[in-house]
């Protein structure tokens, strides 16, 4: 039901440190967190010494988070208790923040979209993330329509969790919303209604 | 890209700004208004010499929606292909050229926070619109400009005029260097950084924000590579089955003009990618001189930009 060749559609070219930067900032998941424990492996010293990780555990026990904690010693890690709080402890930083630092994502893709938002709010131009995706497929979708969001969409069509039009989730994306966009599928028949098929597992 | 695209000026003012540097300022032969640019655009001027065509891409240095003229500086380099040369002993007031709709490959970034521009030499002239269009947004920016001696710099004087503190001046002759480590470090997220010079000048720049911790994204350089001179050669055309000769003054793209070949072209300078072309076999080595192929494009000897690199041996074959 994709409508392929979207130009909008991100793509993630994988983790890779940055010899040079004066500060990496990393924020993952917990799907993540094992593409940065391969970042770690790789980089340097001097990378790790100028490292620190936001870790989103929302979907992690606090032993999980222990333990995550532990593979990526000696880099610090900060576990946020959910992906708003780790955007805003990122947004926090990045306000004084100065130019040097290097801005890593790896995990689902409202985590990555969320971090590249807020790096494009301070001036990170999007590129200059360097992005891994993991994990859930699952989607963040804007409507259209009402303009609501909705969260963790896995099925397409999604009903849109504030007006309730059925929606067809697009591969077009939002840099700006960091979210896909959900387009009435049966706005000419609300009689036809497709089966949702779980395609964003 | 073709004669159809040119305008036809004629040179208004012509003014000596440094010991080898003239200003020329060019206005429509008929009086028309000429066409709005973008701060870091050039024009290409084609100047018909004795026996043959040369355009040479200069930046525009004016206020970008002045259109009743356009400024362009023009530094005398010796050893070269005569461009520069032509600009400065035959052209004169009341002269006639043709010139190419403006092109911008070198635009400040609209969402930085702050611009900080790197000049060196002639390099000033694209950051002369780019400054004016920057001040007129009430964007933050900086000039950092070196130069030979204060004799050999363009526009100082009119610089810290119309931009006091923002300017920085750096005399290579009171052994003045631009201390860049430092202008770049602890600058707050968003800064750009763009520079225009001599090719050391800009390899040591990019080098400096790189291991600045700088993003690409951040960095920006503008160069023109004039063709280098080399010895004469053929150029086969697989499609069009014509054998050429390249003088050794001469750009492929030049033999090519001259045969009457309309062949794709921007920037004339290697800078652009307009002209790639694919090489179907080569009798020699490309000696590449553009900066836009990628070092394994550039290897793998598939690919040529005609405007500016050349090969050392008999014969190349092109797919035109």
């Amino acid at each position: 039901m994709l409508v392929s060749g979207i130009k909008s559609r991100p793509v993630y070219p994988g983790l890779s440190p940055d010899p040079n930067a004066r500060r990496n900032l990393i924020v993952c998941d917990r799907a993540g967190a094992e593409a940065v424990v391969e970042l770690v492996a790789r980089a340097g010293e001097d990378f790790v010494k100028r490292a620190s990780v936001i870790l989103v555990a929302d979907d992690a026990s606090s032993e999980e988070a222990a333990a995550l904690q532990k593979k990526l010693d000696p880099v610090h890690v900060e576990v946020a208790c959910s992906l708003d709080a780790a955007i805003a402890q990122l947004r926090e930083i990045l306000s004084g923040a100065s130019m040097g630092l290097r801005l890593y994502a790896a995990g689902s893709e409202p985590l990555i979209g969320s971090v590249v938002q807020a790096g494009a709010e301070n001036f990170i131009d999007p590129l200059s993330v360097r992005t891994e995706h993991r994990g859930s497929l699952m989607r963040r979708v804007q409507c259209v329509h009402c303009k609501g969001m909705t969260e963790n969409v896995v099925t397409n069509p999604v009903k849109c969790a504030h007006c309730g039009l059925l929606l067809l989730v697009r591969d077009h994306y939002s840099r700006r919303l960091a979210a896909f966009q959900g387009v009435c599928i049966n706005a000419e028949d609300p009689s036809d209604s497709p089966e949702p098929k779980v395609e964003f597992q | 890209m073709t004669a159809s695209y040119l305008r036809r000026v004629k040179v208004a003012e012509v003014e000596r700004v440094a010991s080898r540097i003239k200003r020329f300022r060019l206005v429509d032969v008929e009086n028309k208004p000429l066409s709005e640019f973008s701060g870091g655009s050039h024009v290409t001027v084609c100047m018909r010499a004795q026996d043959r065509v040369i355009r040479n891409p200069y930046s525009l240095m004016g206020c970008p929606s002045d259109t009743s003229s356009y400024q362009i500086s023009v530094l005398k380099v010796d050893n070269s292909r005569g461009g520069s040369q032509f600009m400065h002993d035959n052209v004169v007031v009341g002269t006639e050229l043709e010139i190419s709709e403006p092109l911008n490959l070198f635009p400040p970034a609209k969402l930085a926070r702050k611009h900080i521009l790197v000049a060196g030499g002639i390099g000033i002239t694209p950051f002369m619109s780019m400054m004016s269009e920057l001040d007129a947004l009430g964007s933050d920016f900086e000039l950092h400009y070196g130069v030979r001696s204060a004799a050999e710099g363009a526009f100082c004087k009119l610089l810290e005029a119309r931009y006091g503190s923002r300017i920085r001046l750096y005399l290579q002759d009171q052994d003045q260097m631009v201390p860049l480590e430092r202008i770049l470090s602890n600058q707050r997220l968003g800064a750009h950084m763009y520079v225009c010079g001599p090719k050391p000048m800009i390899d040591w720049a990019l080098r400096t924000a790189t291991l600045a911790g700088w993003p690409d994204e951040s960095i920006h350089s503008e160069q023109f590579n004039a063709p280098p001179i080399g010895k004469p050669f053929v150029v086969k055309l697989a499609r069009s089955r014509r054998e050429i000769t390249v003088g050794g003054h001469q750009s492929i793209l030049e033999a090519l003009e001259q045969n009457g070949i309309d062949a794709p072209f921007l920037c004339r300078g290697g800078a652009c990618g307009q002209c790639e072309t694919e090489v179907s076999g080569c009798d020699g080595f490309i000696e590449h001189n553009d900066h836009y192929l990628s070092e394994a494009e550039k290897a793998s000897g598939r690919k040529i930009m005609i405007c500016v690199s050349r090969i050392s041996g008999d014969a190349v074959t092109l797919d035109l």
